[in-house]
């Protein structure tokens, strides 16, 4: 559905982008991380026709970015990181505005800006002024406005950005909903956002592009294993007995807490942790606790952006 | 043309909303409205004195020209307050769109930048001739305390907008140099005072860049209008003026697209 193959962009001297290459299948949500100033906007700014890159070529939905620009920005929505409101319109006006822009005829408009409505949740505030609303629905105006004529390709920059949880959590969802139906780019800062919603990622640094792969890959690929810690209660041998037969772990680590609990720590290659239960409740212990030690994407993240080190 | 449609309306409607339009159209309306009621005055002074002359000598009073001594000097005056006006007008049109970060959504729908600047261009347009209307009831007033000629003041008119038209591009064009309305407006009176004082050093710079120099002066091409002249020429150096504008604004958008 989107294909980038080496894009770069300069401004003036400095170089913003770097033979940038990922691709998104359709209906697919695409995370793209990175710190500040990473080059996840300038990215974004480049698919959505709203400057060309310095060299590259990119394809949404089979058109060129540069070639039929305007097919491009017909099939694609985009909420730019500060939502393009007209702060002094009402929200129905706004959006019928910018429905007219999509080229939407007279007949569709009203249904199509109710239906955006709906989808954004906006129908409690659809004749405010867009001015005097929070910054949680100026967000969600702009992704209203992102929805209409329901394109193919949904673009997103750092959507979440400046909300309280409640409110992220609400656009998480909404986003979450797109599944399916859109092919999405979202980007970020903030790695649990994208380990929530997206299927995978593309983690861009200093203006290159340092991995793509599902969050879950990264990490393995990262740890190259996984790590279980247990609480069992019970003796420290009869723990290293019963663990003893599973020949999948590489390292063992056992102590002794207070009232006869063991905190056990095992390394291994795969995920083990329906046989480590197995064993320890076979042997009589009691399994009070098990949990997967899991590097999160932020290991990962401050993995490959301090260390220049390529994962992919 | 649907989509220049869109923009026309989108900025006709957030004029309505807003509270600068009616401050302009109040104080336009107001500073007409005083030198007309000056101007009114002195015209019926003069034309008291003429009949307490005419009584004197025992003879007929003689007639004064309502056009020539009233409606030519209104509508040098109507130009003038145009040129404070205008870049109030002007000055978001473009600078506010910049200052939303709407140009994100404007480049980024299927409209181009040509669209765009027509669309604003008109609406521009409009409001001039909505910031217009209130003075034609003064000459009303004309017609039924009097009784001008009509001609004259349609030409009046007509060249008032389309000299209205051609500030509106240029002041267009600046505004869509900055973010800043302040500086656009000051930028675009500035460009605008230049093209229209440009003539007056005509006389003394040899006979080629004067004629150059009165041809560029904007007000030059107004003063055939309000004596009821519609010449061709004229129109069409208006006209062309727009269509400079209007290209220049339509490539600073474009160029600036490649800057960014």
């Amino acid at each position: 559905m989107i294909d980038v193959e080496g894009l770069t962009r300069y401004y003036g001297e400095k170089r913003a982008i770097s033979d940038v290459s990922f691709h998104v299948k359709e209906g697919e949500i695409l995370g793209m991380l990175g710190p500040n100033a990473a080059g996840k906007t300038t990215t974004m700014r480049i698919l959505t026709c709203f400057m060309p890159p310095t060299s590259g070529k990119a394809t949404i939905g089979g058109f060129d970015i540069f070639e039929h620009s305007m097919d491009v920005r017909r099939i694609t929505g985009y909420l730019p990181e500060n939502p393009p409101l007209y702060t002094d319109m009402s929200v129905t006006d706004y959006l019928d505005f910018v429905a007219k822009l999509k080229g939407i005829d007279k007949i569709k408009r009203k249904s199509e800006v109710d239906s955006v409505v709906e989808k954004a949740a906006l129908g409690d505030v659809q004749t405010r002024i867009i001015g005097k609303l929070s910054k949680g629905y100026k967000q969600r105006v702009g992704l209203a406005q992102c929805l209409l004529n329901n394109p193919k390709i949904v673009i997103l920059d750092e959507p979440t950005v400046g909300l309280d949880p409640k409110q992220i959590i609400e656009i998480r969802e909404l986003i979450k909903n797109l599944r399916g139906e859109h092919t999405v780019i979202l980007s970020s800062h903030i790695l649990p956002e994208i380990e929530q919603t997206c299927e995978r990622v593309v983690i861009i640094n200093d203006g290159r592009v340092v991995a793509e792969d599902t969050p879950e890959n990264l990490m393995l690929r990262l740890k190259g294993g996984e790590r279980t810690q247990l609480m069992v209660e019970g003796k420290e041998s009869d723990v290293k007995k019963a663990l003893k037969s599973i020949k999948e772990i590489k390292s063992l680590e056992t102590s002794a807490g207070e009232k006869g609990i063991i905190n056990v720590v095992v390394e291994s290659e795969k995920d083990i942790r329906k046989m480590l239960a197995k064993n320890i409740v076979t042997e009589g212990l009691g399994l009070l606790e098990l949990s997967t030690d899991r590097f999160t994407l932020e290991d990962i993240f401050l993995h490959l952006t301090t260390k220049e080190e390529e994962v992919a | 043309m649907k989509e220049i449609l869109a923009i026309f309306q989108k900025e006709l409607k957030t004029s309505y909303y807003s509270l600068i339009a009616y401050i302009v159209i109040g104080l336009f309306t107001a500073i007409a409205g005083y030198f007309f009621f000056s101007q009114l005055s002195y015209f019926v002074e003069m034309a008291f004195r003429e009949m307490m002359m005419a009584q004197q000598y025992r003879m007929q009073p003689r007639p004064m020209n309502v056009n020539l001594m009233l409606v030519r000097p209104f509508f040098g005056i109507l130009a003038t307050i145009s040129l404070f006006f205008l870049p109030i007008i002007t000055m978001r049109l473009y600078s506010e769109e910049k200052r939303l970060g709407t140009v994100e959504l404007l480049y980024t729908t299927p409209i181009t930048p040509m669209q765009i600047i027509i669309g604003k261009f008109l609406s521009g347009v409009a409001l001039y001739i909505v910031l217009l209307i209130p003075s034609m009831f003064f000459q009303i007033l004309l017609f039924i305390y009097g009784d001008p000629e009509f001609w004259p003041i349609f030409s009046g008119y007509l060249g008032l907008i389309l000299m209205g038209a051609a500030f509106i591009s240029i002041g267009l064009f600046i505004s869509t140099t900055t973010e800043n309305q302040i500086i656009s407006a000051i930028g675009g009176f500035a460009l605008l005072l230049i093209l229209w004082v440009i003539g007056f050093s005509a006389n003394f710079v040899g006979p080629t860049l004067g004629s150059v120099l009165s041809y560029i002066s904007i007000i030059n091409h107004f003063e055939d209008f309000s004596q009821g002249v519609i010449d061709t020429s004229h129109v069409a150096y208006y006209l062309l003026f727009m269509s400079i504008g209007i290209y220049f604004s339509t490539k600073m958008i474009e160029s600036v697209k490649w800057r960014a």
